[in-house]
Parts: structure tokens; sequence; C-alpha cells
């Protein structure tokens, strides 16, 4: 709650690379009420373009960031506050905030935090981490994603966790090699792997679909190391998937075919820009990765269904863990009915997000993976 | 693909990365290694614009310097690789090109072809294209169609330092003789490539604008040309598409076609001249693909049907500017019957 004082609503950071965002569009207006989670605006950014929640509640007073006009990273561009709050000492907060729009990016504007690479097993995997201190949390993407997959969730869990996010063996900047006894092995042992070089004995888990399954192998591996496991539409909970997805996926080698794959991702279609997809097809591209993700495709599917059994392997930590799921309630990769399978999981379902609640409505993941960390306290 | 580097150094990586992938991958060209009988002490020269540079060393034995006899060494380089060699050849300015038209266009072009797809023919033949330089007549042109007008040679024109890392390492691994076209005034562009390795299809288009009022069609060096004349329209309400062909041979006409079909106008960018050009070929294309859909005629922005002049002031006439392609743009988005 905004109590007594003015909040400012700020340009979030969306990934690595981003120093200035713009407003598309106002969802609100002066004089609105807020909640928290409630969207305040459309933004766009070089990369990616987004909806920016509420993170406070209370009255809309001044919308400060004009529409199409750059905004540096951290800049106000709207406040909340209470009605006793006078006009004029709105009018000097807005003034402050002008000229920091007006400046531009600082020169001394770092690019966010370092990417660091491990050396697991003679593969290089690289890794990205933000946050000053609390817990370690590990975030581990899909089938086909990076660490620049949890762009709107990062910064945001970094206010009271040191966050990391990876790329998995065959993704992003890691080594594309996946081996080719046991790929599973390979991809939870990056996961180890990025433990140890960081010097985490405990660490909470976040993984997304792929890197569900992957986080669950992990934990079975050394469940003393886990202190939580968030699974977002985890794999291996049921027969069903989405096998043209997958498949489309890998297959995909032109912006005309890979587009419409990509759509399947999302209930907002609108999320699937250009950039989006342009990005995924330079990854597809890079030497190796086509032949890592038909390699993984064996380890997911088992003719069209499902081959990984997740729910054996969160048997098999039977309860020593908390565990949370959540789920977009119109997932058309993974069925969402699957969230039922996972035994002792407290169970957050998304409504009006696909198969990437984490980019299309990151608050409600957010605060889903809190309350999965905060029972393991 | 945080790490920014120059079209030059991303031709450079793009050599380095296929040699050391490769071992028949081998380079040859004038000062390409440092000057005919340098003891190799000295770091090579890396050819005209510095393109190979410290390959010399790096790879022993694999980067040859050649005499000034381009018939000769690009008659080697096509010999070489019908004997299993993939030999990147770099022939300074694609003006010369006159004196090695045999062993291209008779010779390279034709293997495939005439020995029943039993020939392969892996060259490929690096050169620098392109006014702006102050090199006059006979360092300047854009001769990108004559090749284009040949089947069997494949034809590639990258616009940034993505694109030419990609690019080149497709056309070394193709199995058939590519002509390589490097604008002259990209080579200290920088931009966003990754470290790895990738390979960039040929035959496909790069819609790097979209926009609904108009198709700009353009490639190589006249793509930033477009694009700046696009940003500028943008402020006037105008919102271009601009679609980088990537490649001449193949020729991506789905982009082209999809496009036009949902902006009914277009206009060609081509550093040319304006006959039997690139901006000649799209116009056909759309005119007898897409004329149901146009709502204006066609605009072609070219240079004139003159040799590039050797005054400054002349030349800088000669080159299309944004400000004409702006003007074209206008012209269809204006037209009325």
């Amino acid at each position: 709650m905004t109590g007594e004082r003015i909040v400012a609503v700020t340009m979030p950071k969306w990934g690595l690379s981003m120093q200035l965002g713009k407003v598309t569009s106002w969802i609100v207006a002066e004089g609105d009420e807020v909640g928290v989670g409630d969207e305040l605006a459309d933004i766009e950014t070089e990369k990616i373009a987004g909806t920016l929640e509420a993170s406070d509640a209370g009255t809309v007073r001044r919308i400060i960031a004009r529409v199409g006009e750059d905004v540096p990273v951290s800049g106000t561009i709207a406040l909340i506050a209470p009605a006793q709050i006078s006009d004029a000492e709105l009018d000097a907060a807005v003034e402050q905030a002008r000229a920091v729009i007006e400046a531009g990016v600082p020169d001394d504007a770092g690019g966010g935090p370092e990417v660091q690479t491990a050396d697991v097993g003679g593969r290089k995997i690289s890794y990205a981490g933000v946050g000053e201190e609390g817990d370690v949390v590990l975030l581990i993407h899909g089938f086909g994603g990076d660490k620049n997959s949890w762009l709107f969730l990062q910064e945001p869990l970094a206010a009271r966790h040191r966050v990391y996010a990876l790329d998995l063996p065959g993704h992003g900047a890691s080594a594309k090699d996946v081996g080719v006894g046991d790929p599973a092995a390979v991809l939870a042992g990056a996961v180890t792997g990025v433990l140890d070089a960081l010097g985490a004995d405990r660490a909470h888990l976040v993984g997304h679909s792929m890197g569900g399954a992957v986080a669950l192998a992990v934990a079975v591996g050394d469940p003393g190391r886990i202190a939580s496991l968030t699974l977002i539409a985890p794999s291996g909970f049921g027969p069903e998937i989405n096998v043209g997805y997958l498949r489309g996926f890998a297959d995909a080698q032109t912006r005309r075919e890979l587009k419409p794959v990509v759509g399947q991702l999302f209930a907002d279609q609108s999320l699937v820009t250009r950039q989006v997809v342009d990005d995924l097809l330079a990854y597809k591209r890079l030497d190796g990765v086509d032949q890592a993700l038909h390699t993984l495709l064996g380890v997911l599917l088992d003719g069209d269904t499902q081959r990984t059994d997740s729910a054996a392997a969160l048997a098999a930590i039977g309860g020593a863990v908390p565990v949370g799921v959540v789920w977009g309630a119109v997932d058309s990769v993974i069925p969402a009915a699957q969230a039922q399978s996972v035994t002792g999981a407290v169970r957050h379902l998304v409504d009006g997000a696909g198969h990437m609640p984490h980019m299309e409505r990151p608050g409600q993941v957010q605060a889903a993976i809190e309350e999965t960390i905060a029972r393991a306290r | 693909m945080a790490r920014s580097i120059t079209y030059r150094e991303a031709l450079n990586e793009a050599l380095a990365q296929e040699m050391e992938r490769d071992e028949s991958v081998i380079v040859m060209g004038e000062d390409n290694a440092g000057g005919a009988g340098s003891p190799g002490e000295q770091d090579a020269w890396g050819g005209v614009l510095g393109v190979t540079k410290g390959l010399y060393h790096r790879f022993p034995g694999r980067v040859l310097d050649t005499p000034i006899s381009e018939s000769a060494f690009i008659g080697a380089a096509i010999g070489a690789a019908t004997a299993g060699l993939r030999p990147v050849a770099e022939l300074m300015f694609v003006d010369f090109m006159g004196v090695c038209f045999d062993q291209i266009y008779n010779q390279a072009a034709k293997f495939r072809y005439m020995f029943g797809g039993k020939a392969v023919t892996p060259v490929v033949i690096r050169t620098m294209y392109g006014a702006g330089l102050r090199a006059a007549a006979q360092h300047s042109q854009c001769l990108y169609p004559l090749f284009t007008h040949i089947p069997g040679l494949k034809v590639v024109l990258p616009a940034t330092p993505y694109d030419a890392k990609g690019l080149l390492i497709q056309a070394i691994r193709d199995d058939d003789p590519v002509i390589f076209f490097e604008h002259k005034a990209l080579y200290d562009l920088s931009g966003p490539v990754p470290e790895e390795s990738y390979a960039l299809p040929f035959g496909e288009a790069n819609v790097v604008r979209e926009g609904e009022d108009a198709t700009i069609v353009t490639l190589g060096r006249m793509v930033h040309v477009a694009l700046s004349a696009a940003d500028q329209l943008a402020g006037e309400g105008v919102q271009c598409e601009v679609i980088d062909l990537r490649t001449t041979s193949p020729l991506d006409e789905d982009t082209v076609l999809e496009s036009v079909e949902g902006t009914g106008r277009l206009v060609v960018v081509d550093e040319a001249h304006p006959r039997c050009s690139i901006a000649t070929d799209i116009s056909a294309l759309v005119a007898q693909k897409a004329f149901g859909a146009l709502r204006a005629p066609v605009e072609m922005v070219t240079a004139p049907h003159t040799p590039v002049p050797f005054s400054g002031a002349l030349e800088d006439l000669y080159m299309p500017d944004a400000q004409r392609v702006a003007n074209a743009v206008k012209t269809v988005t204006g037209w009325t019957r």
C-alpha cells in the first residue's frame, strides 16, 4: 500500500541489455484507482513488448511519460499517491522525473549484471545473476528457450533474492553439445555445475516446461541441496503434449515457418513480435543447435506422447521439498489439467496465459514463486 | 548477441571459423598473404581493405598471394574447387571481373549442369562493389546484375555485419559457385554478431522494417539508405516496409510479393544502373505476379545510365540517397488515377 507517500511507477528493466523503453499506450488514466497486479501501460523495448503491472495500490495522480517517448530504465513514468499529497508536491516530483527522461541514458549506465560462464564437464555453461543478498534462486528455461526468457521476472525477484538464470546445454550462449548417451543427465549436470560455480549449498529452483523436469532431476539427485521447487507448466506430468509445436519448433527453417509455431506459446499473439521470432531464428541457425534440439526431442517424446515421468521423480523426492506449480489456463503446449498430477504441490492457475505465463503474467508468477520460497523457511 | 563487431571483422571471423572447421577451405587473392615473396615475418596486408588480415599466420600454407592476374588465379580457384578444395578467392574490385569472365560464367557456372549434376564447384569469389570512395569509373561499379543473369551462379550482397558472417559461411559451405559482393562503404559498419558459427540460407529476404503504406525492396548498402528514408517518412505518418533481398540469385519472390500484396505500392532502390538491373527485375516480377495488388505505378530509384563520375560533387549526385527514396515513396503513396 502506498500509505502517505508518493510511489513512483518506473520503467522496468526487461532483459540484460535493456537501457531504454517506451510506453506504447497507457491503460490507466490520471485519477484511476489501481490495485497490485493491475495493468498500467503497454511498454516496448528494442527486443520485446509487454504490459507493466502495478506493484503498489493507490490512485494514479500523474502520468509523466508520453506515449512513444524513450525513457531510461528506472526513470519515473507515473506517480501513485493518496489524496492528501498536494499538487505542488506532485508537480515537484514530475519535474524531477521529466529531467531524468530528458537526460536520456546516463553514460555510465552498465549493461546490467555480467554474464558469466562455468566449465561443466568440458561444456561452457553461460549464466547471469542479479541481486545482492538473500537465498540463491536459479531459473531454468524450457526447450528452445534461454536465460532471457526470464526477463520480466529476474529483476523483480532480485529485490529479495540472489537470482540467477542459466542457458542449458544446446541453448543460448552455452555449449551446443547435449551428449549422446543421456542428454537429460547432461542438462541436470549443467544446473548442478552452475550451483557449484556459485558455491551454493542450497538453492531454490524454478523450472519452466522441460526446465521443470530438469529441476526435478536435480532435486532427485541431491534433495538436500534444493530448498524449494517452482514448476511452471512442467513437462512429464501426463502423456499429452503438443507434438506439432515441439517438432515444428525444431524443424522450422525460416521466419515464415517459425512464426506460427512460436504463436502457439502465447495466449496474446501480440507478444510474438518480429524481434522475438528473429532472435529465435538466429539462435536456431547457430551451428549445433539443430542437432541439439532434435536430440532433446528424443528425450521429451516417445512417439507422440511425453517420455519424461516427472510424477515418478516427484514421488522419489517424497515431500522433502516444498513444491509449487504454476500453469497458464490456456496453455496449448502442455494442458493445464496436468497440474492435478503434481502431487502435494500448491497450484497456481494463471488466467489468460498460455505456455509462457512468466512472460504473459509475470506478476502472478512472481507471487507464486515467492509463495513457494516462503514455505521453505 | 550483445557483442558488436564491424562488417570487416564479421567477414574475417567467418573465414577463420570455416578454415578452422574445414581444412579444405583456402583463401587466395592479391595481397591476401602480405605480398609475393614475403617471408611471412610481418602480418599480412590482408587484401586491399584488410578483410583477410591475421589469417596468413593462423593458417600456414592456406592463405595464398596471387600475381596481379585475375584471369589466372580465378581460373585456378575454380579448378581447385572442382578438384576438392573450397577456395575463397578475393578479386579486389568487381570492375576487374571482365578479364576472367570465361572462367566464371562459361566454366564454373556450367559444370554442374554439363556433367549431369556429378560435378560441383564450391568456389567463393569475394569482391568489392559500389560508389562513394572517390574511386571513379573503373573501381566503383555495381555489376551484380550481370552475375544474377547467369544460371549456375549464386549472388550474395550482405548489408549488415550479422548477414555478412552468416552469408559468407553459407557461401563457403555451398557446393555451387558464389559471387559474394561487399560494399566498400560498409566495412566499418558495426552491429551485433554471435561469436559462434551460423549459416544464413540463400534465397531468404529479410524484412528489416514492417509497414503498411509502401514496400521498399532494396539490397546491399542501399538497405541503409532506404531505412533512413523510412525513418524520415515515419515522422510524416507514412509507414514503409523495407525488404533486404540479401541474395539476388536465388531470389526470394514470395517475401516481395506478399509485402506488395499488403501495401499495394512498390519502390525498388538499387545502386546499379537502371537498365537490366535488380530494379527492373523486381518491377517486372511484381507487374507479372502481383499486378492486381498494385495501387500505383512502380517507382525505381537507381543510379543513372552513366559511368560513375570522377568528380566528387557528381558522384554524390550519382548515388541514390534517402531524399530520392522518400520522394519516390511519396509519389507512389500520393498517386491518383
